[in-house]
C-alpha cells in the first residue's frame, strides 16, 4: 500500500471501510459527527459506528413536506438535506462571548475559554460545502474576523458525499452548487450501489485526507467505477425538485422593491423564522444578556437570531421593518440579491431547506419567479427619487 | 486568555469591551445626559468625527452610541445618550465614578478632511447634533481651511435644543452662519418657526462646490437630500449618518442591513449617492 495520494486521487472503498473511516478520525483524535435517523428526520450527531448511518433510509420532500421512508437498497446515503445543516457546529445557536463579575469599585470583564473539539463531518452534501465556503467569507473576510468560528473551522475533517438521489426541493443546480463536491472536503465519497455489490468511490481534496485515505483498505478505480460515479451524479442533477432562474435575479429584485408579491407572499408567510434557522447560510445573531440571581455577574451571550422577528430591527421609538412584506423582502433580496454586492456570492445554495420547512409552504423559486414574470408592472415607480 | 490580555491587545478580540469609569456627567435635557468615559488602563483610542462607540451598562447589555466629543481632546470619550430603552436607561443613570464597558471605536467618519476648500452645511435635527457634534468641533479649529460655513439645527420644541450654551457661543462667532428653528415654538420661544430642512433654501451656498452632512430622524434627513438636491448639490457631495439596530458593530450580527449595506462598518456615515436608490422606501 505505498500508493502516493495526493489532491485528486481517486480509490475504491468496500462499504465495510466506512467503519474503517469512522474509526480512523475517532483514532485521530476528531469527534465523528455524521447523519442519523432521529424524531422522524435524518439529523447530524455524534456517530461511533457505520452502524449509526441511516442505512435504508430515503426522505421525501416537497413545500412543506418531510418524512422518511424505508429503501431497499441499504444505502447509507440515500437522503437529501435534511433540517439541520452543518451551521450548528461551526456557528453555533449560543455562545457565550464573555462575562462580567460586580467588584466593589465596578465590574471586570473575562472572556470566555473557546473549547475547540476537533471535529469530523462525515456526509457533507455538495451544497452544504458551499454554505461553509460562504459562512468563511462572512466570518473570517474581515474587516473583523470572528476568531472563534476561525478557530472551529480550522479544526474540521470533512468527508463529503456526492448525491446520488436529489429530494422534491432540491436546486443546487440553480445555484451552481451541486450535486458533486468540487473543492472544500478532505476526502469525499460517491456511494456505487450496483445490486450485487456496495461500495465507495473515494476522491481526495487535501493532504489530511490523503493520509487517512492511505491507512483504509481501498482498491485502483477502474473506467468502470469513474463511469458509474459519473451516472450518479449526471442522474441527481436530472433530478432537482426545484429551478431557480438566476440570470440577472439580483438586478430584477433590486428593481422590484415595492412590487405587490411582497404583499401577496406576507399573507402566507407566519413569520415563524423557520427559513432562517434551516438555511446553512443565515448567520445573523443576537446578544442577551443574563445576570446572575445575585445581581453579581452577568453573561453576554450570542444566539442566532432571525430578520422575521420584530425585534431585529428595533430602533428605538419602533421595528424598522414592521410588516411581514418588509420581513420576507429583507430575507430574500439579502439571499439573492444584497449578499452578492456585500459578499461577491448569493447566499443560496439550493439545499431546499427553507422551502420543505416551512410551515406554510413559501417557496422562494416560485416567489423568486413570480417577480420575474411580472417584472414590468412596477419597475417604472421604483425607478424614482 | 485572562483579562490582563485585554489592556495588552485592546483590540484582539472586537467582541470584548474595554472597562471605562465615568468622569462626568452633565444633564443636558429632561431625559438626556452626556457620559465622559476614561479608559481604565492605556490611552484613550483615537476617534475620527462620525465615529461611535458600543458601550456596555453592567448587566444590561450593549448600545451603540454615537461618539460627540472633540476629536483633538485626548484623554475621554464624550457620549450624549438619550433614554429611550433599557440600555440606555441604564447608561444614562450612570453616576461619576460608576464603570462601564466600551467598545471602538467603529464605522466610517463626515468628510470633514475633503471638504476642505468647498462650502460646508451641517444640518442637524434633535439628537442628530451630537455625532455632529465632533466635526463641528474640528470645522471651526480649523476653520480656515473651509469656505462659507452653516450650521443648520433644528428641534420638535425649544426644550429639546441640544448643547443650548454651545450653539449660543457658535452663534456669536462671525465666521459661522448658525440657524436653529424649532417645530412647535411655545410662547418662550422667539426664534424660527419650522422644520430644518425649510432652512436650507435660505442659505448662502456654492452648490457646486458645497459639502453637506446631514444627521436626524430619518423622515428629516429625507426632505434634507431633497431641499439640497434642489439646490443643485451633488448626491455624492452629501453625507448623512444612518441609524440601525446594531448588536456587534463589526459586521458580523447583521442587524444593521440597509440594503447592502452594513450600517455598523460600511456607515454610519454615507455619501447619499450610496443608499439614494433605497432611502426613499419605507421599511427597508
Amino acid at each position: 500500500m505505498q500508493d502516493t495520494m495526493t489532491a485528486g486521487s481517486k480509490a475504491v472503498l468496500s462499504s465495510d471501510a466506512l467503519q474503517a473511516l469512522i474509526v480512523a478520525l475517532a483514532r485521530q483524535g476528531y469527534t465523528v459527527l455524521g447523519p442519523r435517523v432521529r424524531d422522524g428526520a435524518i439529523v447530524y450527531d455524534e456517530i461511533a459506528s457505520s452502524g449509526d448511518l441511516p442505512a435504508g433510509f430515503r426522505d421525501r420532500q416537497d413545500a412543506g413536506r418531510y418524512g422518511l421512508e424505508p429503501r431497499e437498497d441499504g444505502a447509507f446515503f440515500g437522503y437529501a438535506a435534511g433540517p439541520q445543516s452543518w451551521k450548528r457546529f461551526l456557528h453555533p445557536p449560543a455562545q457565550t462571548l464573555w462575562s462580567a463579575q460586580k467588584t466593589p469599585d465596578g465590574f471586570t470583564i473575562s472572556r470566555e475559554e473557546v473549547s475547540v473539539p476537533k471535529l469530523a463531518f462525515l456526509g457533507v452534501r455538495a451544497c452544504d460545502l458551499d454554505a461553509i465556503a460562504i459562512q468563511d467569507r462572512v466570518f473570517c473576510e474581515g474587516p473583523y474576523r470572528d476568531e472563534a468560528y476561525a478557530t472551529r473551522r480550522a479544526n474540521v475533517f470533512i468527508v463529503a458525499v456526492n448525491c446520488s438521489q436529489a429530494g422534491g426541493t432540491c436546486f443546487c443546480v440553480s445555484m451552481q452548487s451541486g450535486p458533486k463536491a468540487d473543492t472544500g472536503f478532505d476526502l469525499s465519497l460517491t456511494e456505487l450501489l450496483d445490486g450485487t455489490q456496495h461500495r465507495f468511490l473515494a476522491e481526495v481534496g487535501s493532504e489530511a485526507g490523503a493520509a487517512l485515505l492511505a491507512e483504509l483498505p481501498h482498491e485502483p478505480t477502474t473506467g468502470a467505477h469513474l463511469a458509474a460515479a459519473d451516472a450518479i451524479i449526471d442522474n441527481t442533477a436530472k433530478q432537482m425538485g426545484r429551478h431557480l432562474d438566476t440570470d440577472g435575479l439580483k438586478e430584477l429584485l433590486q428593481a422590484s422593491l415595492s412590487h405587490p408579491r411582497w404583499e401577496e407572499v406576507a399573507r402566507r408567510c407566519l413569520s415563524c423564522g423557520n427559513c432562517t434557522m434551516v438555511c446553512p447560510t443565515c448567520f445573523c445573531t443576537t446578544v442577551e444578556d443574563h445576570t446572575s440571581l445575585d445581581g453579581f455577574s452577568a453573561t453576554h451571550v450570542k444566539k442566532w437570531d432571525s430578520c422575521f422577528t420584530l425585534d431585529f430591527s428595533y430602533v428605538h421609538g419602533g421595528a424598522v421593518r414592521t410588516s411581514g412584506a418588509a420581513r420576507y423582502r429583507q430575507w430574500m433580496t439579502h439571499k439573492l440579491a444584497s449578499w452578492i454586492d456585500q459578499f461577491g456570492t448569493p447566499g443560496c445554495v439550493g439545499c431546499g431547506r427553507c422551502i420543505t420547512w416551512c410551515p406554510t409552504g413559501i417557496d422562494i423559486t416560485e416567489e423568486a419567479a413570480a417577480i420575474r414574470a411580472s417584472q414590468c408592472v412596477k419597475e417604472e415607480s421604483d425607478g424614482g427619487a | 486568555m485572562g483579562e490582563a490580555d485585554l489592556s495588552l491587545a485592546p483590540l484582539s478580540d472586537p467582541f470584548v469591551p474595554e472597562l471605562y469609569r465615568t468622569v462626568r456627567v452633565t444633564r443636558e435635557l429632561r431625559d438626556t445626559v452626556t457620559l465622559e468615559l476614561a479608559p481604565l488602563s492605556g490611552k484613550r483610542p483615537a476617534f475620527e468625527p462620525g465615529q461611535f462607540n458600543m458601550l456596555y451598562a453592567f448587566g444590561v447589555g450593549e448600545s451603540a452610541i454615537s461618539i460627540s466629543g472633540d476629536p483633538a481632546e485626548e484623554g475621554t470619550f464624550v457620549h450624549t445618550v438619550r433614554n429611550v430603552g433599557a440600555v440606555s436607561k441604564a447608561l444614562s443613570a450612570l453616576e461619576a465614578g460608576a464603570a462601564a464597558g466600551l467598545r471602538g471605536p467603529f464605522g466610517t467618519s463626515w468628510p470633514v478632511e475633503g471638504a476642505e476648500g468647498s462650502d460646508v452645511v451641517i444640518v442637524a435635527g434633535g439628537l442628530g447634533l451630537a455625532p455632529l457634534r465632533p466635526a463641528i468641533y474640528h470645522i471651526l479649529a480649523n476653520r480656515d481651511r473651509y469656505g462659507r460655513v452653516s450650521i443648520l439645527y433644528g428641534c420638535r420644541n425649544p426644550g429639546d435644543i441640544l448643547y443650548r450654551h454651545e450653539l449660543e457661543q457658535w452663534r456669536q462667532r462671525l465666521d459661522v452662519d448658525l440657524t436653529v428653528t424649532v417645530d412647535h415654538a411655545d410662547a418662550s420661544w422667539h426664534g424660527n418657526a419650522g422644520v430644518v430642512p425649510s432652512l436650507i433654501k435660505r442659505t448662502a451656498f456654492d452648490p457646486h462646490d458645497t459639502v453637506a452632512m446631514v444627521c436626524g430622524p430619518e423622515i428629516m434627513m429625507r426632505y434634507s437630500m431633497n431641499a439640497l438636491r434642489g439646490a443643485g448639490v451633488s448626491e455624492k457631495r452629501i453625507y448623512l449618518s444612518m441609524e440601525r439596530n446594531m448588536k456587534c458593530a463589526i459586521g458580523l450580527c447583521g442587524h444593521c442591513q440597509f440594503g447592502p449595506e452594513f450600517v455598523c462598518k460600511d456607515g454610519p456615515v454615507v455619501p447619499y449617492s450610496k443608499v439614494a436608490r433605497i432611502f426613499a422606501l419605507r421599511e427597508i
